[in-house]
């Protein structure tokens, strides 16, 4: 089991140097970039020529990619062109605040899509599972953006149940320890504001877990169907075991390794709806973080930080969703 | 009293736009205490739909089942389903054809025994495991302490069936239905687990209905046999009336088409001419008509009934073999 975490660690680390040689050389190619973001259109070229040599775009492609893999090793990002904060300590503030809102998402997905899944399918054929089926291709079909919007719209504009944006109340007296305000709320015995903090965190969770939620229900649907059918089953249901026995030991154990991977693949994608659901509910996560650097100017070092964190939680996430495998099924444990 | 009395069973497959099918239609019979009876006919001709219709395990949408399975004094079919739970493996046990499908992958073969002690007989995890071990001992698994550790995909095909034929006599049941036990195993270990299976109907007194296509397991194992052709019974007799005397032109085609070893070289092997696909309709007629030797014109007219034969069993044959025609 170790050997296999090992060699998918080290794996991980081939994956990161070439994605990270990918990224660089791309983002450099893209049209626009921070020099025209930082000096404007009308900029004298002797202007624009000073500004890339102190950057230190001047120089081969290959040349600035050595020196980034040079200072990266030693766990320099480098700084943020727009604010001239080291990139670590932009991600880092803006890291959890994501957390916090794709966990609330994948919490909400998993703990509605799985017991929907699993009744849709004892259900086949009758309402509830055409409402499922139905729900689940709206949940998917609809963009998040649109979503957000509607939501904020009927819930904060006209029913004032929930706070527009944000994260915490403003002039809400929170102790930051660790970033994440529920978890600081509980940390600090500061009740409220973990309820506050949950309070904002509804809505933008419910518009990002619609798609994980939608894929985890149809999944988890006809990952049952298929075990239902299943001669273990029918021997349970001969044993004249109780249904919640049969349900749980025999039938969800079963049914949901492919639910797993399928959260696995799911949580890993996250970010990209945390772009735009950040964007509507003015969260100030990576997704806020991504959206800015790119429009803000083409913020090189942040973007190339970012796309990587974004490549190592997938790859972690994944490699998680395997180990877990091994857990539930005694046939792909590894000797 | 018997232990099982079935009356006038049938079940009827109906999906949205299909035309019914009936694969069980209306059969009757009954099962003695401690007595062995067969069904016996070939793939199709209802006898696992009959099993898992008396167990109340067909799905529960799509198929009609109509007839009594009275079995102590209760309708199985009229039971509600949460009395027909207590008594599914604990007064009926069943053993299935595929000992690799029927066990759950990724439950330990200890569990899966005990679950069902837990289930019927109150015990607790720990006692439920300790009891499994003396069953897998009893089934004749060598090693039961290591092996209920062990999950299906770990143990061999024999032992997988071992292990189910340990769960379906768990509760020490007053009925087992084994449902093809022997067929997705190879030779050497179908006739183990018929010994054993024969050992432990003799030793516990459990009444065995044994569903096969086999009729070497037939003539092993069974006090009774049913044949069944098209979903109903077409002749019941003893088993050493049967292999004698075969009445029916069905039950005299399977017997023949067994090959010997004492036939001599080069000889054909006999077969049924035809197949299922011919047959017709019990209510035009005799379903196996089309593929009879000794059709006559009645067979096409009408379902020939079951009648009491003189020696005891009974037969559905406008034109039956000659008693003085015995198997070679």
């Amino acid at each position: 089991m170790l050997r296999v975490i090992v060699r998918r660690l080290l794996q991980l680390v081939v994956t990161l140097i070439g994605l990270s040689a990918l990224v660089f050389i791309w983002l450099r190619n893209l049209p626009g970039g921070p020099i025209e973001a930082l000096l404007g259109e009308r900029a004298t070229p002797e202007r624009r020529a000073l500004l890339t040599k102190a950057l230190g775009y001047d120089q081969p492609i290959l040349v600035q990619y050595a020196k980034f893999m040079q200072r990266l090793v030693t766990g320099d990002f480098g700084n943020s062109i727009r604010s001239g904060d080291p990139v670590t300590e932009v991600i880092g503030r803006a890291f959890p605040a994501t957390v916090e809102l794709a966990a609330a998402a994948m919490i909400i997905a998993i703990g509605l899509g799985v017991p929907l899944g699993y009744l849709a399918a004892r259900h086949r054929g009758r309402l509830l599972d055409n409402l499922s089926i139905g729900g689940t291709l709206l949940g998917i079909s609809i963009p998040i953006f649109f979503l957000g919007y509607l939501l904020k719209d009927v819930f904060t504009q006209n029913m004032h149940l929930f706070p527009p944006s944000g994260r915490i109340s403003t002039g809400l007296d929170n102790t930051d320890i660790t970033g994440f305000f529920v978890l600081d709320g509980l940390l600090t015995r500061e009740f409220d504001a973990t309820g506050d903090a949950l309070w904002h965190l509804i809505l933008p969770a419910i518009t990002l877990a619609t798609i994980p939620l939608a894929v985890i229900v149809r999944i988890t649907r006809a990952s049952v169907l298929d075990v239902l059918n299943e001669d273990y089953v029918r021997t349970a249901e001969a044993k004249g075991l109780r249904h919640k026995t049969i349900r749980g030991r025999h039938i969800l154990r079963n049914g949901l390794l492919p639910v797993v991977t399928t959260i696995g693949l799911q949580t890993g994608a996250l970010l990209s709806g945390a772009v735009l659901t950040e964007r509507v509910y003015n969260w100030g996560g990576l997704g806020t973080l991504i959206y800015d650097s790119i429009s803000g100017g083409r913020d090189y070092p942040v973007l190339q930080a970012l796309i990587l964190l974004a490549a190592l939680v997938f790859v972690l996430v994944n490699l998680l969703v395997d180990l877990s495998y091994a857990f539930i099924d005694p046939r792909v444990r590894v000797r | 009293m018997s232990l099982l009395d079935v009356r006038d069973l049938s079940v009827v497959f109906q999906r949205r736009g299909e035309r019914p099918f009936t694969a069980v239609d209306e059969v009757s019979f009954s099962v003695e205490p401690g007595q062995t009876v067969g069904l016996v006919g070939e793939s199709g001709c209802g006898k696992s739909v009959t099993s898992l219709a008396i167990m109340g395990l067909l799905p529960q949408r799509g198929n009609k089942v109509t007839g009594e399975v009275n079995f102590d004094g209760a309708d199985l079919l009229k039971l509600r389903p949460d009395d027909l739970r207590d008594r599914r493996g604990r007064d009926i046990g069943m053993i299935f054809q595929d000992p690799l499908s029927s066990l759950n992958p990724v439950i330990p073969i200890g569990t899966q025994v005990a679950e069902v002690l837990e289930r019927h007989r109150g015990m607790d995890h720990k006692a439920a495991l300790k009891e499994a071990r003396e069953l897998l001992d009893a089934v004749g698994i060598p090693d039961p302490t290591r092996r209920l550790k062990e999950y299906p995909h770990q143990i061999s095909g024999g032992m997988r069936q071992r292990a189910l034929i340990a769960i379906a006599l768990a509760c020490k049941p007053r009925l087992l239905i084994a449902d093809e036990p022997t067929t997705a195993l190879d030779v050497t270990i179908q006739a183990q687990i018929l010994t054993l299976l024969k050992e432990l109907v003799d030793e516990t007194g459990t009444a065995l209905i044994m569903i096969t296509h086999d009729l070497g397991v037939v003539a092993g194992l069974c006090d009774t046999v049913n044949v069944l052709y098209g979903g109903k019974i077409v002749e019941r007799a003893e088993r050493h009336e049967l292999f004698a005397r075969p009445r029916h032109p069905y039950t005299h085609g399977l017997l023949n088409s067994v090959p010997r070893l004492d036939s001599p070289r080069g000889e054909r092997l006999h077969a049924i001419r035809g197949s299922v696909a011919d047959n017709i309709p019990w209510a035009e007629g005799c379903a196996f008509a089309p593929r009879c030797d000794n059709v006559v014109d009645a067979c096409l007219d009408g379902t020939p009934p079951l009648e009491p034969t003189a020696n005891g069993g009974d037969l559905r044959c406008n034109n039956p073999v000659s008693e003085e025609v015995a198997v070679p």
